[in-house]
């Protein structure tokens, strides 16, 4: 069944005072590898319909199921299950009218594509780097990955939206033959054609080239260049955490002392902004709310709201926070849903990782992090690794490889103590690409970065 | 026990779809195929101080096709259950593999494993969630959270259910042929204290575990939830009054509440020999503990003996057969301290002569392929072995340590940082009031070397967690960790408001 046949049979059927339906098809093509060989791969095609029954018999309801795989019978049945469940759910707190908006020009228009062909590119270009890299006692490891979403939301309020998304992603890690050596580099690219390993193969070749010689440097506060991977980790994890409810509740690091939010507070002196925009060229993403449920960071009353471009962050203030319609309405504060792109940028940005790192008279430079998660919510304080090199400048220049560190820092302490920025650039950010992928983030040089002690890891 | 698989899954079609897609590999010329169909319902449910945030039921169907073509791998996942769509994978399997095999320049083999026929495995609960209505499900928990907000200490209570129902479907070349059907669940509630002047908070949340049960885990007596829900409140009062602690080195007894996490990092993902061999290296890892150190590598002091097993009743990991249809098996991971084993699959297991694999193959998704995934991997109680009072009772300057919160460890998992719900000062051998702000920072040898007393039998519990992440596309996967309480010596610890510079 095609997944507008999907939404319309689903409405039609419903017999809920109101219904929404999203139907979404996925098709995927990815390939792995490792010590120099291809191992495990995958081509797939799913599908699947959420259908949220809505009741309003004095007070308002909900339910939400989804299925995937779903055939005419099936859907019918998954349509009456969810009005069952709505009739019998609590009173739905974040209700509101549902979206009306005018219908997607492309709503008839087939699911997007890929397939295992797509990704031929990158097996050629990973022949030569398996080649190149037995030449020099090395191995590479990694990761394609290239998926299509089409998403069809209709709604019994009118909505019938469609939209796209290509995203493809690439991470190449090189290590010498004795694994003392280990560097990473990774890129997203909207199309499988922007997935090629030579982008990456000449970066991962200067950092194993580098980690050559070895120098031993203790834990302690550092004066770290952050590059634009590490960024992206790090502002991923302060926008997930920028959850207005919780905020106002006063459980997060946005929170003021004595109720209400820190909105409109300075958290930098630095003309910092933090920024998402569904149009940004290059890193376009959804332009509408799609929620499957409701949570702490969504409604499915919410569903088809047009998005448009926010700052959480402005020249250093705290300017808005994660809202749905409801939480907006409890905290005062403007509705500024999530979306699914991200972007830091100094406005006295200059040069890049390169230039940072030649302003630094002894310090650190960083590959990328790896297992963030959060200590203390108070602080927003942060702990994880660094990951596949680590290198010590000198007047300006790296000289040697030395440990991996554990770090504890806080994200938002951290913007205090930035010295200086360099243009944004697309980046992969390497832990958390995994969910979120658009992001455009600059490299950081920040003064007392905390490695608390040193790891043994290579 | 006894328990049938679901008819609505056994109805599907499922013999006919393994005859396609299994018939079609074949005639293209496949050195192995297998055929997997799952259905994986998961239920959530989530409110926020009584009040229901998220409800949903998501009930995945779908079929995939997994080939070993002239040495090479092949994979591909649908969601329509038909013949005609399972032979349509068995050839997108077959030309994925065609195409991988000019850069694929490993063979891959199989390590051999007896086919088991037609085989049928249920797991160990009496009440699915599923049986149970949405609004009763609510219902409980929205009674659990108005307890918690009775106290004046909470402002806040979060209430988290999640409850799934796997049901597999495998039939390969080789003529083995099995259907299993787990269920397992998870409840948390979590009390949120904040001081208005000042801004502080904190939490307490509860301590007990997933596991592979059903509905009788929360209404039972299995699991003393009354008395939980009774001491959490005053629990976190006490805590948000305790003084932070000191950073420096204390000896630490740490109740398996959190000690199965530990565990769970510096051991469980260590002895996976695919992160041990290189095949995770751009993603989950690789491991210190390599294979040219088996048999030789102290892990820890001798009292340490840890086990993996596919068999542990009630385990999250536990099942009847593989996604590569390897029967449940138990074996030692490390012995009197010794690394002596790894967690395998098939091609891991031909490939390091290991003879059969111990069953160690899952995949969270019928769109992912089967990769090594964790066993319930397990530290021993000693027969005989002391009390957690015997274990304080040995400490003159320590923190006793009791449920999990924040996790970190390195890529080769030497160095980790975990954080706890609960931290006890320990002085003169008996415990004197809770700390605050605390986080243990070790080296994995280092710490396990430092185990001086394991806790016995009647400290035992078995945790675990639903979400543990590996792979590219990253899957996730349950697993449950059996420990007992155990006492460290001269670990350190961290003030983590000093950590962030306040």
């Amino acid at each position: 069944m095609r997944p507008q046949e999907a939404v319309e049979r689903a409405l039609a059927a419903s017999t809920a005072d109101d219904c929404i339906v999203i139907a979404s098809e996925t098709h995927s093509a990815n390939v792995r590898w490792a010590n120099n060989t291809l191992t495990t791969n995958g081509v797939t095609r799913s599908g699947d319909v959420t259908v949220v029954s809505i009741v309003n018999g004095g007070s308002v309801r909900a339910a939400s199921l989804s299925r995937s795989g779903v055939d005419g019978s099936d859907l019918v049945a998954l349509v009456e299950a969810s009005r069952a469940e709505a009739e019998t759910a609590p009173v739905a707190d974040d209700a509101a009218a549902l979206v009306t908006t005018a219908p997607s020009p492309d709503w008839d228009a087939e699911p997007g594509d890929t397939s295992v062909r797509d990704l031929g590119g990158v097996a050629e270009g990973l022949a030569e780097a398996f080649e190149q890299a037995r030449g020099r006692n090395e191995a590479r490891y990694g990761y394609a990955e290239h998926a299509v979403t089409t998403t069809y939301l209709g709604s019994s309020s009118g909505l019938r939206l469609r939209d796209l998304q290509g995203d493809g992603r690439l991470e190449l890690t090189g290590r010498s033959a004795d694994g003392r050596r280990s560097a990473w580099s990774g890129l997203r690219a909207a199309t499988a054609e922007g997935l090629q390993v030579s982008r990456l193969e000449r970066d991962v070749a200067q950092r194993l080239d580098w980690s050559r010689r070895t120098i031993e440097v203790p834990a302690g506060r550092y004066d770290t260049v952050l590059p634009p991977s590490a960024v992206a980790d790090l502002m991923v994890e302060t926008y997930w955490s920028m959850g207005a409810l919780d905020a106002h509740e006063g459980s997060t690091v946005f929170s003021r002392a004595g109720g209400g939010t820190r909105v409109g507070e300075s958290l930098t002196d630095r003309p910092l902004s933090l920024h998402s925009d569904p149009s940004m060229p290059g890193l376009a993403c959804t332009p509408f709310v799609t929620a499957a449920v409701s949570s702490r960071l969504s409604s499915v009353f919410d569903n088809g709201l047009p998005l448009g471009p926010v700052d959480w962050i402005k020249d250093g203030r705290l300017a808005a926070l994660l809202q749905t319609r409801h939480s907006a309405t409890v905290t005062g504060l403007a509705v500024t849903p999530y979306v699914d792109n991200l972007t830091l940028v100094g406005r006295d940005a200059s040069g890049g990782t390169d230039e940072l790192v030649a302003g630094v008279e002894r310090g650190l430079l960083l590959t990328c992090l790896w297992y963030i998660r959060e200590v203390d919510p108070q602080s927003l304080l942060l702990t994880g690794l660094t990951r596949d090199g680590v290198f010590l400048v000198e007047k300006g220049e790296v000289v040697g490889a030395v440990t991996n560190f554990r770090f504890n820092e806080s994200p938002v302490g951290m913007l205090r103590r930035v010295t200086a920025v360099g243009q944004s650039e697309d980046t992969f950010a390497r832990e958390f690409g995994d969910y979120f992928t658009r992001t455009r983030m600059p490299a950081l040089r920040v003064a007392d970065f905390n490695m608390s002690s040193v790891s043994q890891a290579s | 026990m006894g328990r049938p698989v679901d008819p609505a899954f056994t109805s599907l079609p499922l013999a006919a779809l393994a005859d396609a897609a299994l018939t079609r590999a074949r005639e293209l010329g496949v050195d192995h195929a297998d055929l997997r169909v799952e259905r994986i319902r998961t239920g959530d449910v989530v409110l926020h101080d009584a009040r229901l945030e998220t409800s949903h039921d998501d009930d995945e169907h779908g079929l995939a096709v997994r080939v070993v073509h002239n040495g090479s791998w092949g994979f591909a996942g649908g969601v329509v259950l038909t013949p005609a769509a399972a032979v349509g994978l068995a050839e997108e399997a077959v030309e994925i593999a065609r195409a991988c095999h000019p850069v694929a320049t490993e063979r891959v083999e199989l390590a051999a494993e007896p086919a088991c026929g037609d085989g049928t495995w249920v797991s160990s609960y009496d009440v699915d969630p599923f049986d149970v209505p949405m609004s009763d499900r609510i219902a409980l928990l929205t009674d659990w959270s108005q307890r918690l907000l009775a106290s004046a200490t909470v402002r806040h209570a979060d209430a988290r259910l999640r409850h799934v129902r796997e049901n597999k479907f495998y039939a390969d070349t080789a003529g083995t042929m099995t259907t299993q059907q787990r269920v397992r669940l998870q409840c948390q509630l979590t009390g949120i204290w904040v001081d208005d002047e000042s801004g502080r908070f904190e939490s307490m949340r509860t301590l007990a575990a997933p596991v592979g049960r059903g509905w009788e885990w929360l209404t039972g007596d299995l699991h003393d939830w009354d008395g939980e829900l009774a001491e959490l409140p005053e629990l976190l009062a006490e805590k948000a009054a305790a003084p932070s602690v000191e950073a420096g080195r204390y000896d630490l007894v740490v109740d398996p509440s959190n000690l199965w996490l530990t565990i769970h990092e510096s051991i469980g993902h260590a002895t996976e020999l695919d992160r041990a061999l290189g095949y995770e290296a751009n993603y989950a890892g690789t491991s210190f503990a390599t294979p040219d150190k088996l048999g030789t590598l102290r892990y820890g002091s001798p009292g340490m003996h840890v086990t993996g097993d596919r068999q542990a009743e009630h385990g999250l990991a536990t099942i009847g057969w593989d996604d590569e249809g390897v029967a449940a098996q138990t074996w030692d991971l490390v012995r009197d301290g010794t690394l002596v084993g790894y967690q395998l699959d098939r091609r891991i297991a031909a490939a390091t002569g290991a003879g059969r694999s111990n069953g160690c193959a899952f995949a969270d998704s019928p769109l992912h392929v089967p990769i090594q995934r964790m066993a319930n991997v397990s530290l021993q109680p000693v027969a005989g072995g002391p009390s957690t009072e015997e274990l304080i009772a040995g400490v003159d300057n320590g923190i006793f340590i009791v449920g999990d919160k924040s996790w970190s460890i390195d890529m080769q998992r030497y160095n980790f940082q975990f954080t706890g719900q609960r931290f006890y000062r320990i002085r003169g051998g008996a415990l004197d009031g809770m700390l605050r702000d605390v986080a243990y920072q070790a080296t994995t040898t280092d710490f396990w070397g430092s185990m001086d007393a394991v806790g016995g039998p009647q400290t035992y519990v078995l945790g675990g967690a639903m979400n543990c992440g590996k792979g590219q596309p990253g899957q996730t996967a349950p697993v449950s960790h059996g420990c007992p309480a155990a006492r460290f010596r001269d670990v350190r610890i961290l003030n983590t408001l000093t950590e962030a510079g306040s």
